[in-house]
């Protein structure tokens, strides 16, 4: 037992339930983490990533020292990569190479991407600049990575992995009923009666959510319905498991829309006095049959029918969805189903009911509220629209009709657009598009036309290779400011550490960078001179009203959740009690759309990607953690029935192959898909997913389909292998 | 607003509701009564004895943590019978598990003035620490056997059941199914039953290296 120096009170990193946690630190170690049994969160309940998931911050490839290539330091021109020889850190290989990363001190490294940004600019214009926040940074250091694209760069071309994750949910929220966070507070769910999860594999992926929803089952006789393709753990607590086809979403929900109407299930008296489209809508249910979604989803009709009749009879029922609704070419279309089905019944605007998304990373609500997303300022005020530039031209000082009122560019496009006359500059704060991303082979390609990269990271990670400068940041631990969690909650971070070696905070690294460009540009000053994160937060309260009772001292403790309309208002569990914020709720009616690529006799397969409990998104952490020890490599799941087809046993090397790219790893054979599925997790760099995906677009939403693409499997025999391409630095 | 009664803790009148536990009532009126195995976060089961109290009428001694109040009762806290009890279940405890990173217990082994050598032909249990999965190290000596890491894991909150019971008497000692490695079962790993152990019996595999000198390592 070890007496600790001190015990920091803060929130996990990783997933967006927002956990407190307490670190135990001795001789700046973190050595022990726990989780106070009053949280208002999670009652002391961690997972795995939550409890033990921290030492990435000790691991000896995180950078902690500023690096530039060699060709930056010796004031070159930037040769092209592929001519140049092996490149290496530190940059003393014994032939030297213009890639090689030097490690420099702050003022060059500063100097440098200053430099660059401004000609990069100068040349090209506001088009020509981009950059990536992260749901993994606070609240204060994404409001700034915008502030200075925005208010210096006058360009909107500034998004994050929100665009990966929840885009279709929040483009349907937006169309139907005017916002897009989770309506109600996940603990709820205590108190529904019957709850759907669909396209969420929660006891993984929201592992202390998933704790309330299988009490709320054993505990209170809740009755779980799961819509989703894979036979995950929530399975074994539900009433009812409906297993689509990937992709066939809108069939299976607009069906149990059909028959809640059939059956006279809706509450009408809700319908007419909150919504408005009924009719019209009705008359697009027509088609969707209990039986059409059958013969499309494979999904019983009668069980569709009893789902629906579940839910519609309900006292308080609630709908959670993941991914599996959002990330499709018809992501938005899939989670409109979702939202007719709530506003049907009226099983919304009450506590324990409602529609929740379960928003991925710890902080990408937080990043989508502080306006790191190219169609809205922060607060999600539209850049289009009338007033809202003006705001921000005012608390950014600057001269009116100085911001862009032109929609930016998204995460995929932004890459997409990369080359002489699109964009050229890219800033990339805590991100790894180079494994997030679809169709990764196509990423790569694009993210080789650009001229200048910086990525701002603990790790070279997948894209940092790719990068000019490096600039070494801090994790969770080592700096101050707001996460805000899936339900709303803007909850305070805290340092318990010094930062370790030369890196430093993101806020700070970018007020400095801030600083060089305004003095570059000649601009007057927007205002980069905060003290402490906490007078960025209030910054931002001063325009966002959502945000405008939030303060440092007020959030101390449990953390509030917006809308906080004032100093004293008490924050806001669950929304809609009287109205939406576009009004009346609106009914969209749909035709049945379905995954773009469908299996044919090439590829027979329906390959879909996830996430599992030991891992995070691109790895950077996790992979670089003991977590890593845990589960140290890919698999793909496949059905039995499947696996026998295909003469592979579990265990045995596979090669899966789409019309993008193919990887290899070991099959494991599994009940946990079904037949015609493939599942593989995102995590790893060595097999990754990504090259696989289908890097179509929602039209709406502009989110990849992550979640439906055709697929072939064959065994592979070890032989067979190239190695393993590394290529970290 | 449920059924509320009065009844006396050590010659106070207190103020209870139905369905509240004597060891709830007391708390919430700042009567101490000392528990080990007692977490709030989990089921209790009256297992350790350690929170006995003695009530007019009954027989025996009653735990706190599972009998519930009644109107009338007649509780005493501090009697010679409680206190006397109290320190045999710590010398006992004492006898047989390694309390070294235990402090609250021994914080009532001193306040209880409780003789750890007092059964001196008791034979302490040395189980070797098992250490099989990334995150935590088992070290069964510092086990007294309370459940809460049992509990965590099942009903209380996980809904895992990767540990239970194996054993008879004084081989009883929490186990795996078979005593299989963690990793073979269906641990999730989350470590909640790290968080409620009350012994250091269950420790984060960090804390246990850094013990050694040998954390962050291999990460230093």
């Amino acid at each position: 037992m070890i007496t600790p120096d001190r015990v920091v009170r803060t929130v996990c990193p990783y997933c967006g339930v927002g956990c407190a946690l307490e670190l135990h630190v001795k001789d700046d170690l973190i050595y022990r983490v726990t989780s106070p049994f009053d949280s208002v969160v999670n009652q002391g309940n961690l997972c795995v990533k939550g409890r033990f998931g921290y030492n990435f911050i000790y691991h000896p490839k995180r950078v902690t020292v500023p690096l530039v290539r060699r060709y930056l330091l010796e004031g070159q021109p930037r040769p092209p990569r592929a001519e140049a020889p092996q490149a290496s850190y530190p940059g003393n290989g014994s032939t030297p190479s213009p890639w090689d990363w030097i490690e420099t001190d702050w003022e060059t490294a500063l100097n440098l991407v200053a430099d660059h940004l401004v000609r990069i600019y100068r040349e090209s214009g506001p088009k020509a600049m981009a950059t990536y926040g992260s749901a993994k940074a606070t609240n204060e250091d994404n409001y700034l990575l915008q502030k200075i694209f925005r208010a210096l760069f006058r360009t909107n071309n500034v998004d994050h992995c929100t665009r990966l994750c929840h885009a279709g949910s929040v483009t349907a929220l937006m169309q139907s009923l005017g916002t897009s966070a989770m309506s109600n507070t996940a603990i709820e769910v205590l108190d529904s009666d019957v709850f759907i999860v669909t396209g969420s594999n929660t006891t993984e992926n929201h592992p202390i959510i998933a704790l309330h929803m299988k009490r709320a089952v054993r505990e209170r006789g809740a009755k779980l319905i799961v819509v989703d393709p894979r036979r995950i753990e929530l399975v074994d607590f539900a009433e009812l498991w409906l297993p689509l086809r990937p992709g066939t979403n809108v069939a299976v929900f607009s069906a149990m829309a059909h028959v809640i109407v059939k059956e006279g299930l809706y509450n009408r008296a809700f319908i007419e006095a909150r919504t408005e489209g009924f009719e019209e809508y009705v008359k697009s249910l027509e088609k969707f049959t209990p039986e059409f979604a059958e013969n499309v989803s494979g999904v019983p009709a009668e069980d569709i029918r009893r789902a629906a009749r579940l839910y519609a009879t309900a006292k308080n029922g609630a709908i959670f969805w993941g991914m599996g609704i959002s990330q499709l070419s018809h992501g938005t279309a899939s989670a409109l189903t979702l939202v007719h089905l709530a506003l049907l019944t009226g099983h919304i605007g009450r506590r324990s009911t409602g529609l929740n998304p379960l928003r991925g990373q710890n902080n990408v609500q937080g990043s989508s509220d502080m306006g790191v997303m190219p169609f809205h300022f922060p607060g999600y005020m539209r850049v289009d629209a009338p007033g809202n530039a003006e705001k921000w031209e005012k608390a950014w000082n600057i001269e009116p009709g100085g911001l862009s009122r032109e929609l930016g560019l998204t995460t995929t496009e932004i890459l997409s657009h990369a080359g002489p006359h699109g964009v050229r500059a890219l800033y990339i704060m805590g991100e790894n598009p180079m494994m997030t991303e679809p169709n990764l082979n196509k990423t790569r390609h694009h993210i080789e036309q650009l001229d200048f990269l910086v990525v701002q990271d603990l790790f070279i990670n997948e894209t940092g290779v790719y990068a000019d400068v490096f600039l070494p940041a801090t994790p969770f631990a080592e700096k101050d400011g707001t996460f805000t969690n899936t339900d709303r909650r803007v909850q305070r971070v805290r340092a318990a550490l010094p930062p370790r070696g030369q890196s430093r905070p993101d806020w700070q690294i970018l007020c400095d960078v801030a600083k060089r460009i305004e003095a570059r540009l000649g601009r007057p000053t927007a205002g980069w001179e905060y003290q402490h994160p906490s007078e960025i937060l209030a910054e931002v309260s001063r325009v966002v009203p959502e945000y405008a009772g939030i303060t440092y001292e007020r959030i101390e403790k449990d953390g509030l959740q917006y809308p906080v309309w004032d100093l004293k208002h008490p924050g806001t569990p669950f929304l809609f009690s009287e109205t939406f914020p576009r009004g009346r709720g609106r009914f969209i009616p749909l035709d049945y759309v379905t995954a773009a690529e469908t299996p044919d006799d090439e590829y027979p397969f329906i390959l879909t990607t996830g996430r599992l409990l030991e891992h995070w998104h691109g790895g950077t952490l996790t992979r670089h953690s003991s977590l890593d020890e845990l589960y140290p490599q890919a698999y793909v799941e496949i059905h039995p029935a499947d696996a026998e087809m295909h003469g592979i046993q579990d265990g045995m090397m596979v090669k899966v192959s789409t019309r993008r790219g193919e990887v290899a790893l070991r099959a494991h054979v599994t009940e946990k898909t079904t037949v015609g599925v493939l599942f593989i997790p995102m995590h790893f760099a060595e097999a990754a997913a990504n090259l696989l995906t289908n890097d179509v677009l929602d039209p709406q939403a502009r989110i990849p389909e992550y979640k439906a693409c055709a697929a072939q499997v064959f065994p592979l025999h070890e032989e067979m292998l190239s190695p393993l391409p590394r290529g970290r630095y | 607003m449920s059924e509320t009664f009065t009844l006396s803790i050590n010659g106070i009148q207190v103020t209870a509701r139905k369905g509240q536990t004597l060891l709830e009532v007391a708390r919430k009126h700042g009567i101490d009564i000392p528990t080990i195995c007692y977490h709030p976060a989990t089921q209790s089961n009256g297992l350790c004895r350690m929170c006995v109290v003695e009530v007019e009428g009954m027989r025996l001694l009653q735990p706190a943590c599972v009998v519930p109040a009644q109107a009338e009762m007649k509780v005493r806290t501090d009697s010679p019978r409680v206190h006397r009890a109290r320190k045999t279940i710590l010398e006992m405890l004492a006898s047989t598990a390694d309390l070294s990173e235990a402090p609250e217990i021994q914080r009532m082994m001193q306040a209880y003035q409780a003789d750890p050598s007092r059964f001196p032909e008791a034979e302490p249990r040395h189980i070797p620490p098992i250490d099989d999965n990334p995150m935590y190290v088992r070290e069964y000596s510092k086990c007294i056997l309370c459940w809460r890491c049992v509990q965590i894991c099942a009903e209380d909150a996980q809904y895992t059941y990767a540990i239970n019971f194996s054993g008879r008497g004084y081989h009883t000692r929490i186990d795996t199914f078979y005593g299989l490695p963690m990793t073979a079962t269906t641990c999730v790993f989350c470590g909640q039953c790290v968080g409620v152990c009350p012994t250091d019996a269950l420790e984060p595999k960090s804390e246990y290296l850094l013990e050694q000198g040998k954390y962050p390592f291999p990460f230093r």
